[in-house]
């Protein structure tokens, strides 16, 4: 399946671009996530410790192993820094 | 029952003028953050945030705590983009019959904006040097009380 993936923050500089579609057979963010930072050195860079990571899955928050089912767009983002 | 994430100033003084007392409200509690200048070191505070994600969390959370807390009406304001030290960042405002809930409600929207909202600060210090902002436990920790 096709997914919008976008980055925020030091991902989205780290990759080096906001957002980007990708081709998966994925079955959870966790999966995705390996695929992604597979790629290159720079998405290696940005996903490599999922600790210092958090997912969203249409723009809700997701834990890594919940089922990627058929999500159409998939953040990637450092812990949040708001208020 | 509102939310604005806005690249633009706002005034938390006309904010709060234009809340009022809604729903017969006893109480009404505002808080306004502002970008901290830390002695010299932070000359600007640049917010990115999620376009969509941002509004449908706030809404979230703000409904939460007018289920708890009873409220009569709340309003969140968060900036994004280019911000100066002094600059209002963010306000929340509740209205209850009664301050405790007020207050308690405008805590409870604080703790979750800070962990949950999805924006990322970047602080760029005098030299134009930027460097984005950590989370820290303590504001996670404070989740856990809720």
């Amino acid at each position: 399946m096709r997914v919008d993936v976008l980055y925020f923050a030091w991902l989205r500089e780290r990759i080096g671009l906001p957002r980007e579609e990708v081709e998966t057979e994925a079955r959870t963010p966790r999966e995705l996530a390996a695929q992604l930072a597979a790629m290159d050195d720079w998405h290696r860079a940005a996903l490599s410790d999922l600790g210092a990571v958090r997912v969203a899955l249409d723009q809700t928050l997701s834990d890594w192993d919940a089922p990627l089912a058929n999500a159409r767009e998939v953040a990637f983002f450092p812990p949040m820094t708001g208020g | 029952m509102s939310v604005l994430v806005t690249g633009a100033p706002f005034d938390p003084a006309a904010e709060l003028a234009a809340f009022g007392a809604p729903g017969g409200a006893g109480a009404v509690v505002s808080f306004s953050g502002v970008v901290r200048a830390e002695a010299g070191r932070v000359a600007s505070l640049r917010i990115e945030h999620y376009p969509g994600m941002t509004e449908t969390a706030i809404t979230a959370f703000g409904d939460e705590a007018a289920a708890r807390f009873s409220l009569s009406a709340w309003r969140v304001v968060h900036r994004h983009g280019q911000l100066a030290a002094g600059d209002p960042i963010m306000m929340v405002i509740t209205a209850a019959p009664h301050r405790v809930d007020a207050f308690r409600a405008a805590e409870y929207l604080m703790d979750w904006l800070k962990s949950r909202a999805p924006f990322w600060k970047c602080e760029i210090g005098p030299d134009g040097e930027a460097r984005w902002v950590d989370a820290t436990a303590e504001d996670e920790t404070a989740l856990s009380r809720w």
